[in-house]
C-alpha cells in the first residue's frame, strides 16, 4: 500500500517536473499510437463497411481469417516486422528498423484486424434495415451507402477507441521493432518495462499511473461524443 | 450426410468415454494422494532434525548474463540433488536483483556490480561480498571496424576512438552490470556519451547485440552472451581481455537480521556448496566444451 502512494506521489512529481525526458517519452506514445490508429482507420472503415454490407465469394473465410487475425500476438506482429525490416529482410534497404516508423506498421498490423472486424459486424447488424427503408423510399445505392455509414457512426467510433487502446498499451512489438531507444524509441509501456527491470518501481508505477490517466481522458471523450447523440 | 452424421455421434461417444475415464483416473489419484498426505506429515513431525531445518526452499536472484550463459541451468540440479534443497533462481537485470534483495524476496545472491554490491552491504541489507569468479566483458562490433580500433587497446582506448569517430554504438541502458561498467569506461574517458551515434537501448544483452549487428554498431558484452550468439551476429571480437574489461561476480546472503523470512540456513548451504573446491572446480571447466572456452575463471579467496 504504501508503495502505491508514494508511486502516485512519484507521478505527479513526474508529470509536473517538467523533464524533457519524460514529456519527449509520453509524446512519443501519443504520436505513435494515434497515427498508427489512424492509419489503420483509414484502411478499416471501407474494408469493414465493404465486407459487411456486400455478398461475395470467399466472405466467410475472409471473415474468420480477419477474426483470427483480432487475436494475434503482438510479439508474433512484431516478429513478421522486425524480419521484413531487418537488414537481412526483404525491406532491410528502407533502413527503418529501430525507429518510429517501425512501430507504427508494427501496431498497425496489430489494430487494423480489430478494428476491421469490429466495424464488419456493426455494419452486419445493420445493413439488412437500411437497405431495404433505403430502397423503400428509392434512394441510390451511393446515398444507401452514406446512410449507413452514418448509422454505424457510433459503433465505428467504438472500434477506433478499441484499437487505440490496444495500440497504447501494447509492448510486446514495439519493443521488439522499435529498440526501447533512449530519445528515439522509447514509449511509455517500453520505460515502464525498462524501470522494473532496473527495480525502479515507484518510476514503473507512476509511468503506468499516467498512462492509464491518458486513456481515462480519452475514453471520457469518447463517451462524451457517443452520449450526444 | 447420414453416414456422416452417425460418424460425428460415435466419435463424441468415445470422446466422451475416454473423458469419463480420464477424470476416473484423476479422481483415483487424487484420492491416493490424500490418504498418503497425512502420513508424510507424521514422519516429518516426528523427525526432529527437520523441524530445526525449516524451509527446504531458497530462492537466489542472480542476473540474466549469469542465467543465460546457462551456468544456472547446469548447476541448479547438481545442488538440488546433493542438499536436498529447492533453488528457484530468479533471472533479472542486476537493478532489478538488487531491488528483490532490498525488499526480502530473496536469500541468496549472485551479482556482478561492485559499487552497487558494497552499498548493498553497508545498507545492511546483505552479509558479505564472497568473491567466486571472473570473466571478461569484450568490445565487440563490425569486421570493418570504422573506429579503427587496434588490437592491444584498452577498452578505454576503444571506447574513445569510438567517441572521436562518431562509430554507432549501443548501449544497454538498463542499468545492468554490463550497462554500470560502460559508463564506468566513458567516465574514467571524462566523455559524456550523447549524440546521433550512441544509442541507450534498455534492453537485455541478447537484444542489444542483436540491435548492434543490425546497426553496424559497437557495443559491450560479456563474452558468454557473444559466444553463444556469435554465428546469427555480423559482431567480431574489437577488443578482448584488457584489464579495465575484468568482470566480477560475488554471492551476497541477504542479512536475517534486517529481513523477515529470510532462509539464513539454506542461503548458508548455497554459499557452503559453491564454494566446496568440486563446485569451484566444474564452474571452472564450464562452457570449454561447447565455446571451446571455459566462460569464468575462479578466483575464490575463502571466506
Amino acid at each position: 500500500m504504501n508503495q502505491i502512494l508514494t508511486s502516485l506521489i512519484e507521478a505527479l512529481k513526474l508529470i509536473t517536473s517538467l523533464d524533457r525526458e519524460v514529456y519527449m517519452i509520453i509524446l512519443l506514445s501519443l504520436i505513435v499510437s494515434i497515427s498508427s490508429t489512424t492509419i489503420a482507420a483509414l484502411g478499416a472503415i471501407p474494408t469493414g463497411i465493404f465486407i459487411g454490407s456486400r455478398e461475395f465469394k470467399g466472405k466467410k473465410i475472409l471473415v474468420r481469417l480477419i477474426n483470427t487475425f483480432m487475436g494475434i500476438p503482438p510479439v508474433v506482429a512484431g516478429l513478421v516486422v522486425y524480419m521484413i525490416l531487418s537488414r537481412k529482410g526483404p525491406l532491410g534497404f528502407l533502413d527503418i528498423l529501430f525507429t518510429p516508423v517501425a512501430m507504427i506498421i508494427a501496431q498497425v498490423l496489430i489494430i487494423f484486424p480489430i478494428v476491421t472486424g469490429l466495424i464488419i459486424s456493426a455494419v452486419k447488424s445493420k445493413v439488412k434495415i437500411i437497405w431495404e427503408t433505403g430502397k423503400g423510399i428509392g434512394l441510390g445505392d451511393g446515398k444507401i451507402l452514406r446512410l449507413l455509414f452514418h448509422e454505424c457512426r457510433y459503433p465505428i467510433i467504438s472500434a477506433i477507441i478499441a484499437g487505440y487502446g490496444r495500440a497504447i498499451s501494447e509492448v510486446g512489438a514495439i519493443t521488439l521493432v522499435g529498440g526501447n531507444i533512449q530519445f528515439r524509441t522509447r514509449v511509455m509501456t517500453t520505460a515502464i518495462v525498462l524501470e522494473t527491470g532496473k527495480g525502479n518501481f515507484d518510476i514503473a508505477l507512476a509511468l503506468g499511473i499516467i498512462l492509464l490517466s491518458i486513456s481515462f481522458v480519452i475514453n471520457y471523450f469518447a463517451h462524451h461524443i457517443q452520449e450526444k447523440r | 450426410m447420414f453416414i456422416k452424421k452417425s460418424w460425428i455421434s460415435k466419435l463424441s461417444i468415445l470422446l466422451l468415454i475416454s473423458l469419463l475415464i480420464f477424470s476416473f483416473t484423476a479422481c483415483s489419484n487424487k484420492a491416493n494422494e490424500t490418504t498418503e498426505e497425512p502420513k508424510q506429515v507424521t514422519e516429518e513431525n516426528n523427525t526432529p532434525e527437520d523441524n530445526t531445518a525449516g524451509d527446504k526452499e531458497i530462492t537466489l536472484a542472480t542476473t540474466t548474463s549469469v542465467n543465460d550463459s546457462g551456468l544456472m541451468d547446469y548447476l541448479t540440479p547438481m545442488f538440488e540433488k546433493e542438499t536436498g534443497y529447492t533453488l528457484d533462481v530468479v533471472s533479472q537485470g542486476t537493478g532489478q536483483a538488487l531491488q528483490t534483495g532490498r525488499d526480502g524476496n530473496a536469500d541468496v545472491l549472485l551479482i556482478h556490480a561492485k559499487a552497487d554490491e558494497e552499498k548493498f552491504v553497508e545498507e545492511g541489507y546483505g552479509l558479505e561480498r564472497v568473491e567466486i569468479m571472473y570473466n571478461y566483458f569484450v568490445i565487440v562490433g563490425p569486421s570493418d571496424n570504422p573506429a579503427k580500433i587496434a588490437e592491444g587497446d584498452t577498452a578505454a582506448d576503444g571506447f574513445k576512438k569510438i567517441a572521436d569517430t562518431k562509430s554507432t554504438f549501443v548501449s544497454r541502458g538498463d542499468e545492468s552490470g554490463t550497462h554500470k561498467k560502460e559508463l564506468k569506461i566513458w567516465e574514467a574517458n571524462s566523455i559524456k556519451p550523447e549524440g546521433d551515434w550512441y544509442m541507450s537501448a534498455g534492453k537485455g544483452m541478447g537484444d542489444v547485440l542483436q540491435m548492434a549487428s543490425e546497426e553496424g554498431a559497437y557495443t559491450i558484452t560479456d563474452k558468454a552472451t557473444y559466444l553463444s550468439m556469435k554465428d546469427k551476429l555480423e559482431l567480431d571480437i574489437i577488443v578482448g581481455e584488457s584489464d579495465d574489461l575484468m568482470n566480477q561476480y560475488t554471492v551476497i546472503q541477504a542479512n536475517p537480521d534486517k529481513l523477515e523470512g529470510i532462509n539464513k540456513e539454506g542461503a548458508d548451504a548455497y554459499l557452503k556448496w559453491i564454494t566446496s573446491d568440486e563446485v569451484l572446480a566444474k564452474i571452472g571447466e564450464f562452457g570449454k566444451e561447447e565455446y571451446g572456452d571455459a566462460l569464468f575463471s575462479i578466483n575464490y579467496q575463502g571466506k
